[in-house]
């Protein structure tokens, strides 16, 4: 997307705790994010003289190769220029996206093992820290936030005034280890927050000020479909910083491939070297490992196709596996709906409002006075599916799935909406149903 | 807070004084609301609606009901039903309330000048309608006749009754009232709002209808007015689901491929048409 390659914001600065904060809970917030950002002076300086408005011409640029010390100078760059490295870490046996403030914080050596409702990480012989492909959790947690509070506001005789308006977060972060299906997700939700008539603050200086390295995947999990859909393995645009991990006779390595401005300045900063022919041959055999996928959603058609099966018998044969859990709208990078929830203190003089991420899966979700609309799971799951593979692309020009296979992992119920699909086109009966 | 402040973040309301509540029935109250920062910005198409914030307990979208050509006030009608609109209306004048907005698309008066105007209304559904009902009188010459359906559960739950009276004696209209309960003392009509149409005096090819009520209610009078002769084209509706923001995010106003919140809440029917049926959509 060309429009990324725009003037890079300077990480901002400690904020000032505004002076209508004067609620205990307030006060409490201002502190504790003021200490949490540790502002460098200069850093707005140096990003400034790589900026630039013009679209970025990738072919210009012939990749860079990095060495892992070279990446570890390139982290620790970025923190220096006051951005909060965001990249995959191990947690609780999984990959999950933490604060990252080296390679060794990498999961080096890990791959995973991935099926319906099933997630499993394992110790592989090869070093690479980029091995294994998603996580439950997606880059949304930190660009469209689980919880965000729109406003607070105070009350005085009858009137109020609303407080700490500003949306903005206190850090800008770079994304480390983005796949071309989460830059894919990334792009939906831009259209859905940023694209339409309103713009959303909260989501939009995230993302504005958010600075992005992908990362090729040279490994599909069981799960994947990123190509069916045509979002992936190959990462097209959308990024800072391209990487593709290589581990063969030739060393650890990553070739990297700018698509901004700022992400050249980066690799001047730590001494790339252009790649060799040999290298990116590697690339391409990585993609096409990637490419090997098990899992395939036949998407011809299949917006008319959803649309003329809104009653069709599989929908109850999928309602009556379906938890209506949510865990799949969790997980799911391009799920975007929210619910608020008011709140006051007290006195009741302080009120908040508060951003949540909400599910289809809910039944509050389609309530109007007199009850639900969408009271039966049935009506829930497909509302969710015919959303994802149809209505979105009405809506915004694209299918509302990438094809990253969590909603199938992540499911404990196993539900696949790969298969789901198949056996509603098929009218057949599931072999395991 | 500033307006461009406002302007830049949709989903920060803006403080107003509530200036009047007024008692329609037992439990709808209509309120009438200031801006503190000039008229321009309380500037709205008749059918479009605001999110309303009471202090801490929460927000609704309400329609505007009242008249579009007075910028000094934002006019609500509001059917008490549960916690938030409950407060909503128990809000005392002098007390501030959060507006955003006004969100959505209208009623299509441009397209229905010089067309006969349906009105056809079922319980608050008449509160959206009313600002059409006034654009009509204000540019009178530019529309022709003017008719009016409204059906409500009984005589105690009509709105705006001195208004009905009122619009009823003016020239090229016509307004009929029904209720589903009549009780003693009830003289007029007793039925569903469809019954209405055999006294109702229509030029099908030469009028455009605009409905809003009950989904039900909806789709028995599209199909009565297409078996008058009505076009397709010629029909409009106004649509309810749960909203949260009013401005795309939230998700929760999709219909079929639809956003009320910023598609509607006014659709023509043609585009709803295949939606009407489906059960649990
Ligand atoms: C475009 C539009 C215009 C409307 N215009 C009017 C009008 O002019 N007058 C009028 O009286 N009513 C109108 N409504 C309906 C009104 O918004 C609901 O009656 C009101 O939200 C019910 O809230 P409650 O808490 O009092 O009711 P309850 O039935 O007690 O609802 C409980 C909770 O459910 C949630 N909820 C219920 N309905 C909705 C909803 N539609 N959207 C979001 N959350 C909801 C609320 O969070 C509420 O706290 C309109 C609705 C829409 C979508
Ligand atoms: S619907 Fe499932 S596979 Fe598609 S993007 Fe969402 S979580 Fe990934
Ligand atoms: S499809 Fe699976 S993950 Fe989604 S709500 Fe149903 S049981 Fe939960």
């Amino acid at each position: 997307m060309a429009t990324r390659a725009q003037t890079p914001r300077a990480p901002r600065k400690k904020r000032e705790p505004s002076p209508t904060r004067n609620s205990p809970r307030a006060a409490a917030e201002a502190t504790s994010k003021g200490n949490g950002s540790q502002p460098k002076p200069n850093s707005g300086k140096r990003n400034a003289k790589t900026a630039s408005a013009i679209e970025f011409d990738r072919a210009n640029h012939r990749p860079a190769l990095i060495t892992p010390e070279q990446l570890e100078k390139l982290i620790a760059t970025l923190i220096n220029d006051g951005f909060e490295v965001i990249g995959p870490t191990v947690r609780d046996e999984a990959i999950t996206y933490d604060p990252v403030k080296c390679v060794a914080d990498l999961p080096a050596g890990w791959t995973d093992e991935q099926e319906p409702a099933r997630y499993r990480l394992k110790k592989s012989d090869n070093p690479a820290l980029f091995g294994y492909s998603l996580g439950a959790q997606s880059w949304k947690t930190f660009l469209h936030p689980a919880e965000a509070r729109l406003f607070a506001a105070e009350k005085q005789n009858g009137a109020f005034h609303i407080l700490n308006n500003d949306p903005i977060p206190a850090v800008s972060r770079a994304l480390l280890g983005v796949r071309a299906c989460e830059l894919a997700a990334i792009r939906a939700q831009d259209r859905v927050l940023l694209g339409d008539k309103y713009r959303d603050p909260i989501y939009g200086s995230r993302r504005e000020s958010a600075l992005i390295i992908a990362v090729q995947c040279s490994h599909a999990a069981a799960t994947c479909f990123c190509v069916s859909i045509g979002s992936g393995p190959k990462v097209s645009d959308g990024f800072d910083l391209l990487l593709t991990e290589l581990v063969d006779a030739n060393g650890h390595r990553f070739v990297v491939e700018p698509g901004t401005d700022r992400g050249i300045g980066l690799l001047a900063r730590v001494d790339a070297k252009p790649a060799l022919e040999a290298d990116l041959a590697a690339v391409e055999s990585a993609l096409a490992s990637a490419a090997q996928q098990q899992r395939k959603l036949d998407t011809a058609g299949l917006k008319e196709f959803l649309y003329e099966n809104f009653e069709n018998p599989q929908w109850d044969k999928i309602s009556a596996r379906c938890l209506s859990c949510a865990n799949c709208t969790m997980s799911c990078p391009t799920c975007f709906c929210t619910t608020v929830d008011d709140a006051t203190d007290v006195t009741g003089t302080h009120a908040e409002r508060c951003r949540r991420w909400d599910s289809c899966f809910t039944q509050s979700f389609s309530y109007i006075h007199g009850g639900s609309i969408r009271t039966s799971a049935k009506a829930r799951y497909r509302q969710w599916m015919t959303h994802k593979l149809a209505a979105w692309t009405d809506q915004f020009g694209s299918l509302g799935c990438v094809g990253c296979g969590r909603c199938i992992t992540w499911c404990p119920a196993a539900i696949d909406i790969t298969e789901e699909v198949r056996a509603m086109r098929e009218g057949g009966v599931r072999a395991d149903a | 807070m500033t307006a461009a402040a406002a302007q830049f973040d949709a989903m920060v309301p803006s403080a107003c004084v509530l200036k009047q509540v007024t008692k329609e029935t037992p439990d709808t109250f209509t309120l009438a609301v200031a801006r503190e920062n000039g008229s321009g910005e309380n500037a709205f198409a008749p059918g479009q609606f605001s999110m309303l914030w009471v202090f801490g307990v929460g927000e609704l979208p309400i329609s505007i009901s009242g008249d579009p050509s007075k910028h000094d006030e934002l006019v609500y009608t509001v059917r008490s039903v549960g916690k938030a609109t409950h407060a909503l209306v128990s809000q005392k004048p002098g007390t501030e309330i959060g507006v955003r907005g006004p969100f959505g698309h209208g009623w299509p008066f441009q397209a229905a000048r010089g067309h006969d105007v349906i009105i056809v209304a079922g319980g608050i559904g008449l509160a959206p309608l009313r600002p059409m009902i006034y654009e009509v009188f204000q540019n009178r010459a530019e529309y022709g006749r003017l008719v009016i359906l409204y059906g409500a559960r009984s005589p105690r739950e009509l709105l705006y009754r001195k208004e009905l009276a009122a619009w009823a004696r003016q020239p090229e209209t016509q307004v009929l009232v029904t209720v589903d309960y009549g009780g003693i003392g009830w003289h007029g009509h007793v039925g569903v709002v469809t019954t209405l149409f055999k006294y109702a005096r229509l030029h099908p090819a030469r009028s455009v209808a605009m409905i809003c009520g009950p989904e039900i209610m909806m789709r028995f009078v599209t199909r009565q007015l297409q078996e008058h002769g009505l076009q397709e084209q010629n029909i409009y509706l106004s649509m309810e689901r749960n909203m949260k923001c009013a401005a795309g995010f939230c998700g929760h106003c999709q219909y079929g491929k639809h956003f009320i919140c910023k598609d509607g809440p006014v659709f023509p029917y043609a585009e709803i048409a295949q939606l009407l049926d489906k059960y649990e959509l």
